[in-house]
């Protein structure tokens, strides 16, 4: 090769593999295809950049692997809804802090005729026990998401194991693909009531059960430890939140809506966990 | 079936608008593709030879380990590159993780076997047909090299098309490494994993038609310059 | 012809550097799977005639001048130039190889391998082509010249080089009476100017024609080898009787 084609060689490998400056004004948040598919982010981070002048980059996944970038290091803060594993991951001494962020519900959604007979129940356990029982089609997140760990408590809470039949189907997916699944089938789905809104392919569901204070959905945000992961942006991270967590950030939260409904009820509490 | 028809139509509009969000996710795909077929290209042409040209004990397993590399799974890859490259990995101090760096990279690793393998064949064909000349006019092993692989070039175009397919197609490692950022690393295939995800349907589908355009097109430019070229050098 | 070449400093100059031959093969022979192709060849060529090779199918014509060449390497036996220098020896195939690209482009080529410097390779390669008569297709595409220019080529791409040594392999089995007339006049032209000539063929006729000294094999041996009027007249061997009569013979 010749000492030309070797020079623009090297240099073109170089520019097209250096990282692009991350400025003080980045960050990056994992957060999962819930919040995403909710559209919130879609709303919500512009309005961060406004205010704060923070430019957020949102890694998209479940929850089990958001918290495991926030171990890695590989992000600055999470945005995830599991109380039990933020806490968790704080008292691990991966993150600084998480706080309360907003809340909205889970619902089952279900086909139109309802072979398992729950709609209207206000037990959401009693609901899947019925599903068990009619062996009806049900399709799970499987995947150790939020919303995973929810319907396992649930089902914990019926005194039952889940599965044991071809009726439970586990997709390892994120929610929309998972509702993309129950809606074909026509099977019972648990799902959070913004990605529920905002999800276009549902002809076949309609949701039936709602309301049970165990369908309560907690999202935090959680500040990974720069003592942990020195490389972090942690003043970034900690404008972020502290935006989130404030009056205009949670008045922006409760505007948000999806189809004319309100998607989210923010609830931070300023005195930490 | 509605989908469908909605899909060719969405596809359509996409096209006639040329909206810059979907201009901008274009421009990525392709600046990742074309980078890391580049790449690959860089690495597995002189491999390729080098393994046709040389005489080894377990040459053939070589051959036949190579081969197989074709089609290694594209999730395997982002897995494994996302363990380096994440923080607590190895490469972790660069910073490459969830940028289209990383997802040049690992594109870069998929692509190389197909065009090494390819070029292997190539190679190794017309190497039966100049040898005895190259060796006659005292080519050392290195000048044989780069004499064939000029030779052979309209092939090797196919191995490299072959390699920016399988780039362009894929979205198990770019997903992985690169993580769907918005406007930083959202590329064709991702989007329409995350619009299907949504259950934008339609427009996922829309999306996949305007990628196959895209791929068609090159393949086409490439096609038409290799046909010219063949016809004047024979 | 030459003294627009031999002036110049830095060429291929068969007259001024060290002679490689006399080749001298000692008891080679060759065998590949336990089947003996080539045995107890022992001869010397020396500069000046022009040596034929003849032989019917499988006698082993190839095999030997490929060894003499150093493409193949001997089963046995030892291959002994009296010199080396880089780019003595050229070779001829029976089917041209050629590069894709202009037939200058591919006498070039082989100028720069053999180190000349790019300043003369363009005039010299000219000089090459007007000799073999293919100035006018000097820009064509040597893959689309017929068959006759491609050997035509491939003996200017040789020649150009100067080489001490020419061997050439049955260089116009494929070619029509006119081709193989043009390419016997090269052969002869690049003779006269001073590079030995080794070549193999079955064409009696050929042989004839361009022989000064008949080297006859047979399954692998030398049966004789005589000057060409000798040898046409009055062939020693049972097979190389057979040969010159056009008969088939095998024992």
């Amino acid at each position: 090769m010749s000492a030309r084609a070797a020079t623009s060689t090297a240099l073109l490998l170089a520019l097209a593999l250096s990282p692009p400056p991350l400025g003080a004004e980045t960050i990056t948040v994992a957060s999962t295809t819930t919040t995403e598919n909710s559209g919130l982010l879609d709303y919500l981070l512009p309005r961060v950049l406004e205010h704060t002048g923070v430019e957020v980059r949102v890694v998209l996944s479940g929850t089990g692997q958001a918290l495991q970038n926030g171990r890695l290091g590989n992000v600055d803060a999470l945005l995830v809804h599991h109380t039990a594993s933020e806490e968790a991951f704080v008292a691990e001494g991966f993150g600084l802090a998480r706080y309360d962020l907003m809340y909205n519900d889970f619902v089952l959604v279900g086909p139109g005729d309802d072979p398992a007979r729950i709609a209207g129940t206000e037990d959401a356990a009693r609901a899947l026990a019925s599903i068990s029982q009619a062996g009806a089609g049900f399709v799970s997140r499987g995947d150790d998401s939020g919303t995973h760990k929810r319907e396992l408590e649930l089902w914990r809470a019926a005194g039952l194991a889940p599965g044991g039949g071809r009726w439970y189907r586990e997709s390892g997916a994120g929610m929309g693909a998972t509702l993309n699944i129950a809606n074909e089938l026509g099977a019972y789905c648990l799902t959070d009531r913004a990605t529920w809104l905002n999800f276009a392919n549902r002809a076949n569901l309609a949701v039936l059960v709602e309301g049970d204070p165990r369908l309560r959905n907690q999202y935090g945000v959680v500040l990974v430890d720069p003592r942990r992961h020195p490389h972090t942006n942690a003043d970034g991270a900690r404008r972020f939140a502290d935006w989130l967590l404030s009056p205009a950030g949670q008045a922006a939260i409760d505007d948000y809506r999806v189809g004319g409904q309100q998607a989210f009820h923010a609830n931070a509490q300023r005195s930490g966990d | 079936m509605h989908n469908l028809s909605d899909a060719f139509a969405a596809a359509a509009g996409m096209i006639m608008q040329l909206e810059p969000e979907l201009l901008e996710i274009i421009a990525l795909s392709l600046r990742v593709s074309l980078s890391a077929v580049f790449f690959a290209a860089l690495v597995g042409l002189p491999l390729g030879a080098s393994i046709a040209l040389s005489r080894f004990a377990g040459r053939g397993a070589i051959v036949t380990a190579l081969n197989a590399l074709m089609g290694l799974p594209p999730v395997v890859v982002g897995l494994v590159v996302y363990l380096l490259l994440s923080r607590a990995g190895p490469l972790g101090e660069f910073g490459l993780l969830f940028t289209p760096s990383a997802m040049i990279i690992a594109q870069s690793i998929l692509v190389v076997p197909i065009i090494a393998a390819l070029t292997r064949q190539v190679v190794a064909d017309l190497h039966g047909e100049y040898d005895e000349q190259l060796r006659s006019l005292e080519l050392g092993w290195w000048a044989s090299l780069s004499t064939l692989l000029w030779e052979a070039r309209f092939s090797l175009m196919t191995a490299v098309l072959a390699g920016f397919g399988r780039a362009s197609a894929e979205v198990g490692a770019v997903m992985i490494v690169g993580g769907n950022i918005n406007h930083v690393t959202r590329v064709m295939t991702t989007t329409i994993a995350l619009e299907t995800s949504k259950g934008n349907l339609a427009l996922a589908l829309g999306l996949g038609i305007v990628l196959v355009l895209l791929v068609l097109m090159v393949n086409a430019a490439a096609s038409l310059l290799q046909h010219a070229a063949q016809r004047r050098h024979g | 012809m030459d003294e627009v070449l031999d002036s110049a400093a830095g060429e291929p100059g068969a007259t001024r550097a060290p002679p490689i031959l006399p080749l001298t093969l000692e008891s080679v022979s060759y065998a590949v799977r336990g089947k003996v192709l080539l045995e107890h060849i022992d001869l010397q060529l020396h500069a000046g005639a022009r040596t034929l090779v003849m032989g019917p199918n499988g006698a082993g014509k190839s095999l030997l001048m490929r060894i003499c060449h150093g493409l193949i390497r001997p089963s046995a036996g030892r291959v002994a130039w009296a010199g080396r220098q880089p780019n003595a020896q050229a070779m001829v195939f029976q089917r041209p190889v050629l590069l894709r690209r202009t037939a200058l482009a591919n006498v070039e080529f082989a100028l720069k391998h053999a180190g000349i410097a790019a300043r003369d390779r363009r005039r010299l390669a000219l000089a090459a082509l007007e000799q073999a008569g293919l100035a006018p297709i000097a820009q064509r595409q040597a893959r689309v010249l017929s068959g006759g220019e491609q050997q035509k080529l491939a003996l200017a791409r040789a020649w150009a080089l100067r080489p001490q040594v020419l061997f050439l392999d049955e260089p116009t089995a494929s070619l029509d009476p006119a081709a193989t007339a043009a390419v016997e006049d090269l052969i002869t032209d690049i003779h006269a100017s001073g590079t030995k000539i080794v070549m193999s063929s079955h064409d009696l006729g050929q042989a004839r024609r361009l022989a000064d000294e008949v080297l006859f094999l047979h399954r692998g041996r030398v049966t004789e080898r005589t000057p060409a009027s000798e040898f046409f007249a009055a062939p020693r061997s049972q097979a190389a009787q057979a040969f010159v009569q056009g008969r088939l013979y095998w024992e």
